[in-house]
């Protein structure tokens, strides 16, 4: 710390001074202005609560809207993943048409808002999906049943369990687009030789793409899907629009309940921060060991 | 040695990349057995020649037949005459992500459908035959160059084919290891396989070749045998370059 401090020249106090300026004003604006009255104090039972009748802590809606977004996460980079690969592979196919539609679908993502995405895919695509395998019956007979525990642990609230799938499908799709690029760009980084290589022992192509070129191409991309999966934890902000409960949906709900406006929001943009770049500290580390011991 | 069975043979072959006339009217029958080396300058065509015999490029018009399979893009059965085809490059294009040999049992596992133990078998034969059995655990990245070009060579040699292609084998290769690719290539001459080497190691063809062939600008210049070639090749052509490699 003092190390750093001795760093420091005139010009580091300059611009110290004017943003601690600049934040002060905004501090004095919302003190003075608005006569705010801030209550940090109630913020943590919204994260873990005490509950009077049972003797027990429990979960509170902040704490619950976080789990929410982890798991949503988790489930949306796999499905993600999985169509963001073959995706990759058919914009490298030999077949035009192949190719054409994945270029069509990956132009049309990344041309459209993500909102808009969002709605989209819930009302034309997950939700016939969801009336189509009758989960929301299925969902509710399980929600019924004594012993849910487990499902309860993967899914969270069983009865919320649709509006959860099709969180899950709308952030996989709408991510899968950005996936399948960095793969294609994985895919056509390996040198040609070893395509080559894998054909002149007579490889077919999915064999060539499954033993020689992905394995390689996967190592590669590591990295960049990591970073892909961050950005998929902030994107999933997104589905709270859909009604999808998640941190900024339980956000919402609370703000409108309890008025803690400020609180709320800064608690859940710190949760957000921490998680994600705490993952990005994490990856960052991860890489580097990689790097040495290769 | 050899007999006079054809096993590649090449009719009026032309070959272009866009406007470039890669291979001009080229005719050439390689016999089973036989050594071929084929030499010339650079962008003379060699690469791309031998390059169309195990269908990793097609030629344009004309026919060629490789092993008794006509080769044309699209053909269904290129598959089953890169398999009867091995071939060595000049880049070696191990697979780095793989250790020696697993390089050497991906073939015969995936494309022949061998059991792993045989395999396993086989890619140990086919190491000590280049020498390198000490070698079998690494990757390729902990290889010298000219240990792993003997890899690749063993790699082709796993899949049991009957012709062998060699596409520049000693080119992208430090002096010093030169040799030790050269000899397991000269051991090979013995085993009765059909070899087409492109390089332009002269004492190597030599030692091993059967016929010469000369290439420049896309065309076959010369075509002989190599007590011919070397003391007296018909084009000017030919003598010149021969003069200029042999010089140093």
């Amino acid at each position: 710390m003092t190390s750093f401090l001795r760093k420091l020249k005139w010009p580091d106090y300059l611009i110290l001074a004017v943003l601690i300026g600049f934040f002060g004003y905004i501090w004095f604006t919302i003190e003075g202005t608005l006569n705010y009255a801030w209550r940090w104090h109630l913020i943590p039972s919204y994260i873990v609560g005490w509950h009077t009748g049972r003797e027990e802590w429990f979960a509170n809606i902040l704490l619950r809207g976080l789990v929410a977004t982890i798991r949503i996460s988790i489930y949306a980079s796999v499905l993600a993943l999985i169509l963001g690969t073959i995706l990759g592979i058919a914009r490298c196919s030999t077949n035009l048409t192949v190719r054409m539609l994945a270029r069509t679908y990956l132009e049309l993502l990344r041309n459209i808002p993500p909102v808009v995405v969002v709605f989209i895919f819930f009302f034309f695509l997950s939700q016939q999906l969801i009336d189509v395998l009758n989960l929301e019956r299925w969902a509710r007979g399980i929600a019924r049943q004594e012993n849910n525990g487990v499902w309860e642990f993967f899914f969270g609230e069983m009865r919320r369990f649709p509006s959860l799938v099709s969180g899950v499908i709308v952030l996989a799709l709408f991510e899968s687009a950005f996936v399948g690029e960095i793969v294609r760009a994985g895919i056509q980084s390996i040198p040609r030789g070893q395509r080559e290589a894998a054909k002149s022992i007579g490889m077919s192509r999915m064999q060539e793409m499954r033993y020689i070129v992905l394995p390689q191409a996967m190592k590669r991309v590591i990295p960049p899907l990591a970073n892909q999966f961050i950005t998929l934890i902030k994107d999933s902000s997104i589905i709270s629009l859909i009604s999808v409960y998640e941190l900024t949906f339980a956000t919402v709900q609370l703000v409108a309940s309890s008025r803690l406006i400020f609180e709320a929001w800064i608690t859940t943009a710190g949760f957000y921060f921490i998680v994600c770049f705490g993952l990005s500290r994490l990856f960052a580390r991860l890489e580097r060991g990689k790097k040495r011991a290769s | 040695m050899t007999d006079r069975t054809p096993i590649i043979e090449a009719t009026n072959m032309d070959k272009f990349y866009g406007d470039f006339h890669a291979l001009k009217d080229v005719n050439i029958t390689v016999h089973k057995g036989e050594k071929m080396v084929v030499c010339g300058p650079s962008g003379s065509g060699k690469s791309t020649l031998i390059r169309c015999f195990n269908g990793l490029e097609f030629h344009n018009s004309g026919t060629l037949v490789v092993d008794g399979i006509e080769v044309y893009e699209g053909a269904k059965q290129i598959r089953a005459l890169r398999q009867e085809v091995g071939m060595v490059f000049q880049q070696f294009n191990l697979f780095p992500h793989l250790t020696v040999l697993e390089n050497l049992m991906i073939g015969p596992m995936k494309v022949r459908g061998l059991g792993r133990t045989k395999a396993e078998e086989t890619a140990r034969k086919y190491l000590d035959r280049v020498h390198i059995p000490e070698q079998a655990d690494k990757y390729p990245s902990a290889l010298s160059g000219g240990q792993q070009q003997r890899v690749a060579i063993a790699r082709s040699l796993c899949m049991e084919t009957r012709i062998m292609l060699f596409d520049e084998p000693t080119s992208a290769l430090d002096p010093e290891m030169i040799n030790e690719v050269l000899d397991v290539m000269v051991e090979l001459v013995d085993t009765g396989m059909t070899m087409v080497v492109v390089t332009h190691e002269m004492g190597f063809a030599r030692k091993v070749a059967d016929t010469m062939v000369f290439m420049e600008a896309g065309r076959i210049v010369e075509s002989s045998p190599p007590e011919q070639f070397f003391t007296n090749p018909s084009s000017e052509r030919c003598r010149l370059f021969l003069d200029q490699i042999l010089e140093h």
